[in-house]
């Protein structure tokens, strides 16, 4: 359990550089209610509000690992962000919901594949 | 390109339906929809198709995959889709570098590893995209051989996805070769085994020569399976468009392959008598599959045992033997398959079977023997137009070395008196004497004087009905074909009239 917990915060942690370097300005991390958790959330440089679910694997054997997102997980993903945003007093501004999946090869390298916008 | 279009083709009963498979490959999270009506076989091709990919070394999208079938109206069924979902998804993806041209036609079932597997109703199948403007086809290397009997199409057939990928990446044209020569019909099995019987064996060449529905009855064991099962041996070889027809309900149902594509010979089934109405007409949820009616089409239906069927099953019989078809109505639309068949009964004299010759050991009562002939329904047994007793040979036929007539022999006479009628009705919609309409037999098609006058006073004695006397003179003309009389003469009339009564000889 432990080794997941690590291999999730530093797929998050990547993913973060990621972002960082197309320009976004990163808002919160990990933030969590009763119901759930954000990953990420990041403002784009248009000021698009963005949370970041990450996905990360170690290999492809069981899937690609944005295939863990079902429709179940795409809803509590909704809900959450619209939570964020009414705690935040954004509601009805524009926000967006993009996913990453996290590939870490045995070397340490990682391989991100990241899809905006897809919920 | 993330879009591509394939054509393949949905078969209800025998009329095909034009079917395009279109991919659609967007940004999103992996997924797979498809639409379109599909059954349950074909919501599970997402697992194939990947397996197959995948252990192909092929890529699969880790995409938002949209499949569509359309038209989207028309429920779909079956395996076949598997084939053009794959290629659709490499055209999408860009494996292969080009769209498919619109006449291409693809069908086949994929297995995990990449393999194409045989599915059902090529030859149909074919047969209709005629008329939408196929001229290649794609087919799983079992249904080759199949699929080549359609003549006017290319057909190339292949084992391995990736083989079939290959071909279609480099455009490379396979040496296509004609058709083979059609097969000629073969019979494994021969009047000439049959001892005796000289009776039944003149009701099977009459039967055969008008395609007159026989009732075989007699004790068990004295060979009346073995005589039906020879009904095919002694018809004429099937026409090729009626071999087509034949193979094409048999490629639906999937027994092709035991038959052979393309055989001349008539089918022969032989039902159980526990078998169902279903069975028997044809029917099945998802796809309408044909029934032992429409499988002995252009051949012989048999039913041995036929009291002890379900009287419903027997009755289900009535409306195939009228129109020569079988319309079926199911959620999935409804599908008419041809049935013209030659029905051959057998049923026991009694329960017990022993009520022959004098009777003797026959432990039935009268009322059990009433009982058991009563379940052949009047409806159906007005249908029927020969009956014929078939009794245990006798010690002499039995030590006898003469041979009875080969299967050959009979044969040749049947084709002779076949070819008689189909003379004397050229340019009439039908071309055997059971399916001469009654209202041109009391006109244009009656016995000579002295038969119709037999005929006529068995009307007025009440002992033949209107029907009964259709029937009666469509077996003389039978009768009259095989003896070589330009109408039946009194002789024929009469002994048409007693082969219905079973009592001849």
């Amino acid at each position: 359990m432990m080794k997941n917990q690590i291999l999730g915060a530093s797929g998050e942690e990547a993913v973060m550089k990621y972002v960082e370097a197309k320009g976004f300005t990163v808002v919160d991390r990990n933030w969590r209610i009763k119901s759930g958790e954000i990953d990420l959330i990041a403002r784009t440089p248009r000021g698009v509000m963005t949370f970041i679910e990450v996905k990360s694997r170690t290999s492809r054997s069981f899937g690609d690992p944005l295939e863990a997102i079902n429709p179940e997980k795409a809803l509590r993903l909704q809900k959450l962000a619209l939570a964020w945003l009414v705690l935040h007093g954004m509601w009805g501004s524009e926000y967006r919901i993009d996913c990453a999946g996290v590939i870490f090869a045995r070397d340490g390298r990682c391989e991100i594949d990241y899809r905006e916008g897809v919920l | 390109m993330a879009l591509a279009k394939v054509r393949t083709v949905a078969l209800l009963g025998l009329v095909g339906h034009q079917v395009d498979v279109e991919v659609d490959i967007s940004d999103g999270l992996p997924g797979y929809t498809l639409l379109g009506l599909p059954d349950t076989a074909l919501t599970e091709s997402r697992e194939r198709v990947r397996s197959a990919l995948v252990n192909s070394g092929l890529p699969w999208p880790n995409k938002k995959v949209t499949i569509s079938l359309s038209p989207a109206w028309l429920p779909k069924s079956g395996s076949h889709y598997d084939l053009p979902i794959a290629i659709a998804l490499l055209i999408a993806q860009g494996v292969i570098p080009h769209q498919l041209p619109e006449s291409t036609l693809l069908m086949g079932e994929l297995g995990l590893d990449g393999g194409i597997r045989f599915v059902r109703g090529v030859l149909p199948t074919l047969i209709a995209s005629l008329s939408f403007g196929s001229d290649c086809a794609i087919v799983p290397m079992s249904n080759y051989r199949e699929a080549r009997a359609v003549p006017s199409i290319e057909v190339h057939g292949f084992d391995l996805l990736p083989d079939l990928v290959e071909y279609l990446c480099e455009g490379g044209i396979r040496s296509y070769e004609p058709p083979e020569v059609e097969e000629s019909a073969t019979h494994s099995l021969d009047l000439i085994d049959v001892v005796g019987q000289v009776a039944a064996r003149r009701a099977l060449e009459i039967a055969a020569i008008g395609g007159h529905h026989l009732l075989l009855i007699g004790p068990p064991g004295t060979g009346k399976t073995m005589l039906a099962e020879r009904i095919p041996s002694i018809l004429p070889a099937l026409r090729a468009d009626e071999s087509l027809e034949v193979s094409a309900i048999h490629s639906v149902a999937g027994s092709l392959t035991q038959r052979g594509v393309l055989t001349r010979t008539a089918p022969f089934v032989a039902p159980h008598h526990t078998t169902t109405t279903t069975a028997m007409v044809g029917g099945g949820s998802h796809a309408v599959k044909p029934g032992a009616v429409s499988l002995a089409h252009a051949g012989v239906l048999f039913i041995d045992e036929a009291p002890e069927c379900a009287s419903g099953v027997l009755d289900s019989l009535r409306q195939p033997l009228e129109s020569g078809s079988v319309t079926i109505s199911r959620a999935v639309g409804t599908v008419t398959y041809p049935a013209s068949f030659l029905l051959v009964l057998a049923a026991n004299p009694c329960p017990c079977g022993k009520f022959n010759g004098r009777g003797k050991g026959c432990t039935c009562s009268s009322l059990q023997i009433r009982n058991y002939l009563k379940k052949l329904s009047g409806p159906l047994l007005d249908r029927i137009d020969i009956r014929a007793f078939v009794e245990a040979p006798t010690r002499v036929e039995m030590a006898s070395e003469i041979q009875g007539e080969s299967s050959q022999v009979v044969r040749d006479r049947v084709v002779a008196a076949r070819s008689i009628a189909a003379e004397r009705f050229a340019g009439e919609s039908w071309s055997i004497n059971a399916k001469i309409p009654s209202t041109h037999l009391r006109a244009r098609f009656k016995a000579e004087r002295e038969g119709m006058a037999f005929l006529h006073a068995e009307l007025d004695a009440e002992r033949l009905s209107a029907r009964g006397f259709h029937k009666v003179l469509r077996v003389a003309w039978s009768i009259a074909d095989s003896a070589g009389h330009a109408r039946p003469t009194r002789d024929d009339v009469e002994l048409a009239y007693l082969m219905r009564e079973g009592t001849f000889l």
